[in-house]
C-alpha cells in the first residue's frame, strides 16, 4: 500500500459560525420546582453551573435536601391522589402534548442552553437532543388513553410516585425519556437531574407551567448525589427510574431491596462495534466515528471497542484517521463542531486517567494533531491499537471520545469478544450479507443491535439492556411498561 | 520478488459495498456545515474556477459557442479579480472553434466524445469521433461508458473501450469518463463502475451527461470520492472528479465542494483535480459574490445569459 | 406373608443425570402424620454451583432450537406425566393431600404444560414489536431468553408449583435450576424422571431438593445466573435476595400468595419476565420507491 497521504486539514477553513445566544434568558438563580411553584431550598444553598467550553458560571442552582425532597414527593403524592390519576387518558394525554409543542417552540432556546450547559455541539442538541425529546412527549401523550391496547387482558393501572433520576450526558433528552412515559401512565414525577446539567430541566419545567400541567405533577429538585439518595430512599416513592453509572444503579438497587419500590436501571456500557470485510466500509467507518465520538463519547451505548476482521484492518484503520483528520473540536456553540467539551473537570479526569492507563498498558494511543483550548475542558478524539481484550481500556467503561481497538478472524471470535463483558447495553455490527446479519444480532447479548448503523435514537424504539447494563426498557410500548402494574 | 499484497477493497473488479442510506446520512452530515463570511467567498471563487461551462444542445451554432467562451472569459468585469471558468464544454464540432475563441485564456477546451450522449455505437465510430476532437485541439475528452454493456455484465468491455479510447487521447488530452450513473441503478453500480472507470486509465470520472435525470447528486459523487481517495491509496494515481448536471446554485456547489474538502481534502480542491459540469451555475455564484461583498440580495437581470 | 416393597432412593437431578448430593446430607419427606417416607437430598452450595454449569452449557442450545420444537417438547412432558399420573397422585396423598386434591392437582399440571407448550411459538407474537422510527430504517423488538435462571418453586404445592415455574422458564430458552418445595419434595423428583424420558436436553431442567433459606444467600449471589425468581412471602429472603443481586444484576421475579391451582395464575406474560428485549435497527435503502432516488 502506497503512503499516499491526503491532506484534510484544509487550507479552506471555515469561517467561525456561532450559534446566537440572544434568544436565551438565563436566570441568575434557579429555585426548586415543587408542587408549581419555585420554591427557595430550605437550606438556602445554592451550587454553580458551569459552562464547560469557558469554566465561566452561567446560573446558581438551589441544592435540595432531605426536607426539600419530602416536599416534593408529598406535592407528587398529593397531585397524584386529587388531580393526576383523576384525570382521563385522553385529558392527561393532551398535557402532555401541550409540554411536546411547547418543546418544539423553544427548541432553539433548549438547545442553545444544552450547548451551553453540557459542552454538546449545537448541531448536536439542535438535530438530536431536543427534536428526540419533543417526540417521546409527542409519543408517550398518544399512549394515555389507550394503554388498554398497550397490555390486553392485563388491565394496567399506575404506580403512584415516581423518583427519577437523570445524567448529565443527555439531560433534556433523558428527562424526556422519563417524565413521558411516567404521565402518560398516570404516575406523578419526583425529578432529579444531574447536578452539572440542571438547566434545560429547570426550563422544562416552565414548560410545564407554560402547559398548565396541574401543580405537583412534575417536581424538579435540583442537587448531586446525595439529592438523589434521598429520593430513592423516601417511602413515598413507588417506583425509581434511573439512568446512570452502574456502580450508582447498584447502590440504588440495594438500597430499595427492603421496600416494593419498583426500579428500572439504564447503566453502563462496552459497547462492541464488529466490522466485517464484507461491509460497506466507508460507512462502516461513519458508524464507528457517530459510535464514539458522538456526543464525546458521554454516550452509554458508545461503540467503545472496535472490533474489526483482520484482513481489512489496515483500511479500516486508514479510513479512520482520515475521517477523525475532518473531525472539528472546538466552541460547542459553533455550528461545525463536531467535538465539544468535555461536561466537567471530573469527566475530564477520568478520562484522561483512561489515556494514561492505555498507554501504560502499552497500547498505541492515536489522536490528529491539533492544539487544545486552555480554558475549558477539552479531550481530543483518541484511538487505542493493539490492545488485547484484558486490557482495563477495553474492559472498562470510559465514557469519553476513547476507542479501543482489536481485530477479529472468525465470525465465532467477534461474538466470544464482543460478548465477554458484564455489559450487554447495545452492539454494532457492519456486514453485506443478510445471513451474518441475522446470525450476530441474535447471538449478540445486548438491548439494541445496530446493524449497518450505529448510535440512531427514536421515541418508538426500545431502549435498555441486557446483564449489568441495567434493567427495564425506555422508548416504545415496552417503555411503558416501567410505569404501570398489571393483574397478570 | 515481493508479494504485493491484493486488497480485497481495491481490486478493479471486486465489489465494493455501499450503503444507501450511510451515503445519505454522510451526506447531510456535510451540507449541514455553515459556510460565512471569508470561507463562503473563498469557496465561491474556487466553485467558478472550476466549471466546464457547458453547451451539448443539438441546435448549438457557432455564435451559441462563441458567447459561451466569452462568458467564460469574462464572468462578471465589474465584480473585478474573479478566476475565469476551467474549461468550455461543446460538440467535438464546435472544439475549433472554441479552441480559437478561447486562445491565450487559459481555459481549456473540452469535448464530449464516443457517441455521447448514449455510447451506442462500434468501438471504431467512438474512436473516430476521439480523434476528431483531439485533431481540432481538444484539451480534454468526456466519454461516456457503455452503460448497456456494464449492465449485461460485460465489465471487460467498459474497461477495455475506456483503456482504448484513453490510448487514443495519449498525452494530448485528460480523459474524463461519464459514468451516466442515472442509468446505473444503485449506488453500489457506481461504485464498481467508478472502479473499473479508473483502472482502465481515466483521468478524471464524471457523473453525467445531463441529458439524464437524475444528473449529479450528492450521494453519488460521494460514492465516486471515496472510490477516487480508495484508488489514491492503492496507486498513488490522482484521478480527478466532475459531477455534472443539475448543479445550478451556490449552495449546492459549496455542499460538493465541502464533500471534496472532508473526503479528499486540499489536493483535489483545485480545478486541476475537480470540475463541475454547468450551464448556468455561474451566474448564481456570482449573485452569492455581490451579495457578499454589497450586503444585498441580488437580482438575475443584472447578470449577463449566454 | 407380604412382599417386601424395594424403597425408591431420591437423589437430585442435575445435568440430565440423577446423582447425589455431594455433601451426602439427607432430610426425612414426612407424611402426613409426621412419619418419616423417604430421604431427601439436601442440596449443598456446591451441587448448586455444579448444577449452574450444566445449566449454562445446556441452555444456548435449547435457546437455538426452534420453538416449533422446543412446544412439542413441553407437550411430551404432558404426555409422560399424564402416563405416569397415578404415581404422581399416589405421591401427593401420601404428602398428606386427599384423593381429589391429588388428582386435581396433577391433572391441572398435565393442562399447565400443554397450555405453556402452545406458547412457545406464539408469546413472541404477541409481545414482539415493529417501530415505526423516524428514518430509513427497519427497527424491531423481540423477547430473548435472560438465560440462566434459578428457581425457589412454590413450598406450598409439590407438583402444579413445581410445572408452574418451569413451563414459562423453559419455553423461550431459558434453562433453569429449580429448587423443589422443602416439605413436599416427593414428586420433584418423580417429576425429574418424567422431564429425563421426555426428550428434554439435560441440562435445561435440573431439579434440587433442600432448604430454601440456606440456599437463597448461594442462588442470589452467583454471577452465573441471570434470573431468580422467588415464590413466597419471607419478606427478609426478598430483601437479602434483592440485595445480592446487585452482584451481577440480577433479575429478581418475586410471586407472593400464588394460588398456582388457578387458571388465571398462568399467563404469557409470566414467560416475558424471563426474557429480555432486543431492539434491532436496519437501514432500508430507499432506491425504486417513488419519490427516492441516489
Amino acid at each position: 500500500m502506497s503512503e499516499n497521504k491526503i491532506n484534510l486539514k484544509s487550507a479552506w477553513d471555515l469561517a467561525p459560525s456561532l450559534e446566537s445566544t440572544s434568544l436565551i434568558n438565563l436566570k441568575k438563580q434557579y429555585e426548586l420546582f415543587i408542587g408549581g411553584k419555585w420554591v427557595k431550598p430550605s437550606s438556602n444553598k445554592y451550587f454553580d453551573t458551569n459552562n464547560p467550553a469557558t469554566e465561566e458560571k452561567l446560573a446558581s442552582i438551589a441544592n435540595a435536601n432531605a426536607k426539600d425532597v419530602d416536599l416534593a414527593v408529598k406535592a407528587a403524592r398529593k397531585a397524584y391522589d386529587t388531580t393526576w390519576s383523576k384525570l382521563s387518558g385522553k385529558e392527561r394525554g393532551k398535557y402532555i402534548y401541550r409540554i411536546a409543542r411547547i418543546m418544539q417552540e423553544r427548541a432553539k432556546e433548549l438547545a442553545v442552553v444544552e450547548t451551553l450547559d453540557g459542552g454538546k455541539p449545537i448541531r448536536e442538541s439542535r438535530d438530536i437532543d431536543i427534536p428526540l425529546a419533543a417526540n417521546h412527549f409527542f409519543y408517550y401523550a398518544g399512549w394515555a388513553d389507550k394503554l388498554e391496547y398497550a397490555f390486553p387482558n392485563r388491565n394496567p393501572k399506575s404506580l403512584g410516585v415516581a423518583g427519577q433520576i437523570t445524567p448529565w450526558n443527555f439531560p433534556l433528552l433523558m428527562a424526556a425519556w422519563k417524565i413521558a412515559p411516567a404521565l402518560a401512565c398516570g404516575n406523578t414525577v419526583v425529578l432529579k437531574p444531574a447536578e452539572t446539567t440542571s438547566l434545560t430541566t429547570l426550563l422544562l419545567a416552565e414548560i410545564c407551567e407554560q402547559a398548565g400541567l396541574p401543580d405537583g405533577v412534575v417536581n424538579i429538585v435540583t442537587g448531586a448525589g446525595d439529592t438523589g439518595a434521598e429520593i430513592v430512599n423516601h417511602d413515598g416513592i413507588d417506583k425509581i427510574a434511573f439512568t446512570g453509572s452502574t456502580g450508582v444503579g447498584k447502590i440504588i438497587q440495594k438500597a430499595i431491596a427492603g421496600t416494593d419500590k419498583k426500579a428500572t436501571l439504564e447503566l453502563g456500557g462496552k459497547a462492541a462495534n464488529i466490522v466485517f470485510e464484507d461491509a460497506p466500509l466507508d460507512q462502516a467507518v461513519e458508524g464507528i466515528i457517530n459510535g464514539i465520538f458522538f456526543n464525546q463519547g458521554h454516550v452509554c451505548c458508545a461503540g467503545s471497542r472496535l472490533l474489526v476482521q483482520e484482513s481489512v484492518y489496515e483500511v479500516v484503520l486508514r479510513k479512520l484517521k482520515d475521517r477523525m483528520e475532518s473531525l472539528i473540536l472546538g466552541n460547542p456553540l459553533d455550528k461545525n463542531t463536531d467535538i465539544g467539551a468535555i461536561n466537567s473537570k471530573e469527566q475530564l479526569d477520568t478520562i484522561n486517567h483512561y489515556i494514561k492507563l492505555g498507554k501504560e498498558e502499552g497500547a498505541e494511543i492515536y489522536q490528529p494533531e491539533g492544539k487544545l483550548e486552555k480554558k475549558g475542558y477539552w479531550c481530543k478524539p483518541t484511538l487505542f491499537t493493539g490492545v488485547a481484550q484484558s486490557n482495563r481500556i477495553v474492559q472498562e467503561e470510559i465514557f469519553g471520545p476513547v476507542l479501543a481497538i482489536q481485530t477479529f478472524r472468525t465470525i465465532e471470535e467477534a461474538i466470544t469478544k464482543a460478548n465477554n463483558t458484564p455489559y450487554g447495553l447495545s452492539a454494532g455490527v457492519w456486514t453485506d450479507k443478510g445471513s451474518k446479519i441475522f446470525n450476530m444480532t441474535s447471538q449478540l447479548r445486548a438491548g439494541i443491535v445496530w446493524a449497518n448503523t450505529f448510535n440512531k435514537f427514536d421515541a418508538t424504539s426500545p431502549f435498555g439492556g441486557y446483564k449489568e447494563s441495567g434493567f427495564g426498557r425506555e422508548g416504545g410500548l415496552h417503555g411503558l411498561e416501567a410505569y404501570l402494574s398489571f393483574e397478570n | 520478488m515481493e508479494s504485493k499484497k491484493l486488497s480485497i477493497i481495491n481490486h478493479p473488479l471486486s465489489i465494493t459495498k455501499v450503503d444507501q442510506v450511510g451515503i445519505s446520512d454522510r451526506v447531510s452530515r456535510i451540507t449541514k456545515r455553515s459556510v460565512k463570511n471569508e470561507a463562503k467567498i473563498y469557496g465561491l471563487k474556487m466553485a467558478l474556477s472550476m466549471i466546464d461551462l457547458t453547451t451539448l444542445e443539438g441546435a448549438d451554432t457557432v455564435n451559441k459557442v462563441k458567447q459561451l467562451c466569452y462568458k467564460g472569459m469574462h464572468l462578471h468585469d465589474s465584480y473585478g479579480d474573479l478566476p475565469t471558468v476551467a474549461a468550455i464544454c461543446v460538440y467535438p464540432n464546435f472544439v475549433g472553434l472554441a479552441k480559437e475563441q478561447l486562445k491565450g485564456s487559459g481555459i481549456n477546451v473540452a469535448s464530449v466524445a464516443t457517441a455521447f450522449p448514449s455510447g451506442n455505437s462500434s468501438l471504431e465510430v467512438k474512436i473516430t469521433d476521439t480523434k476528431m476532437a483531439i485533431d481540432a485541439g481538444a484539451d480534454e475528452v468526456d466519454m461516456v461508458i457503455s452503460r448497456g454493456k456494464f449492465h449485461q455484465g460485460e465489465y471487460n468491455y467498459v474497461f477495455d473501450e475506456i483503456a482504448k479510447i484513453k490510448e487514443v487521447c495519449g498525452k494530448h488530452a485528460r480523459l474524463k469518463t461519464i459514468l451516466e450513473t442515472g442509468e446505473l441503478g444503485s449506488l453500489d453500480n457506481v461504485r464498481k463502475a467508478s472502479d473499473i472507470a479508473m483502472y482502465a486509465g481515466s483521468d478524471f470520472i464524471k457523473t453525467s451527461t445531463g441529458k439524464i435525470s437524475p444528473a449529479a447528486t450528492l450521494p453519488v459523487t460521494l460514492v465516486m470520492l471515496e472510490a477516487i481517495k480508495d484508488y489514491y491509496y492503492e496507486t498513488g494515481i490522482q484521478i480527478g472528479m466532475k459531477p455534472a448536471g443539475g448543479i445550478s446554485n451556490a449552495k449546492l456547489a459549496l455542499q460538493y465542494l465541502m464533500l471534496v474538502k472532508e473526503t479528499l481534502g486540499d489536493k483535489w480542491l483545485t480545478n486541476e483535480w475537480f470540475r463541475f459540469g454547468a450551464s448556468s451555475l455561474a451566474n448564481d455564484v456570482l449573485m452569492q459574490l455581490e451579495k457578499q461583498r454589497t450586503g444585498n440580495y441580488q437580482s438575475k437581470d443584472y447578470f449577463s445569459k449566454d | 406373608m407380604s412382599r417386601i416393597e424395594v424403597l425408591k432412593t431420591y437423589k437430585m437431578y442435575i445435568g440430565g443425570k440423577f446423582p447425589r448430593t455431594e455433601s451426602g446430607i439427607h432430610y426425612p419427606q414426612l407424611d402426613s402424620k409426621g412419619n418419616p417416607i423417604a430421604n431427601m437430598c439436601k442440596a449443598s452450595r456446591k451441587d448448586f454451583r455444579n448444577t449452574v454449569v450444566e445449566a449454562r452449557k445446556a441452555q444456548e442450545p435449547w435457546a437455538n432450537r426452534t420453538a416449533y420444537n422446543r412446544s412439542q417438547i413441553l407437550y411430551r412432558i404432558a404426555e409422560m406425566l399424564e402416563g405416569r399420573k397415578a404415581q404422581f397422585i399416589e405421591e401427593l396423598m401420601q404428602m398428606g393431600t386427599t384423593k381429589k386434591q391429588a388428582e386435581n392437582e396433577v391433572f391441572t399440571s398435565i393442562d399447565r404444560l400443554i397450555y405453556y407448550a402452545g406458547w412457545a411459538d406464539k408469546y413472541q407474537q404477541i409481545s414482539s414489536s415493529v417501530n415505526p422510527v423516524s428514518g430509513a430504517f427497519f427497527n424491531f423488538s423481540m423477547h430473548e431468553p435472560t438465560g440462566v435462571v434459578a428457581v425457589i418453586a412454590p413450598e406450598e404445592n409439590g407438583l402444579i408449583g413445581l410445572v408452574s415455574t418451569i413451563a414459562p422458564i423453559i419455553v423461550s430458552g431459558n434453562s433453569c435450576i429449580v429448587l423443589a418445595s422443602e416439605s413436599k419434595a416427593l414428586c420433584s423428583i418423580s417429576f425429574a424422571e418424567v422431564i429425563n424420558s421426555s426428550d428434554v436436553p439435560g441440562g435445561v431442567i435440573n431439579i434440587l431438593t433442600g432448604n430454601a433459606l440456606e440456599l437463597i444467600p448461594h442462588f442470589s449471589t452467583h454471577m452465573d445466573v441471570n434470573s431468580l425468581l422467588y415464590c413466597g412471602n419471607n419478606k427478609k429472603a426478598i430483601q437479602l435476595m434483592k440485595e445480592n443481586s446487585v452482584t451481577n444484576l440480577k433479575r429478581i421475579v418475586v410471586k407472593k400468595d400464588i394460588d398456582w391451582m388457578k387458571d388465571e395464575n398462568e399467563s404469557p406474560y409470566f414467560i416475558t419476565k424471563f426474557t429480555e428485549v432486543k431492539t434491532t435497527w436496519h437501514p432500508i435503502e430507499k432506491i425504486g420507491a417513488s419519490g427516492s432516488g441516489y
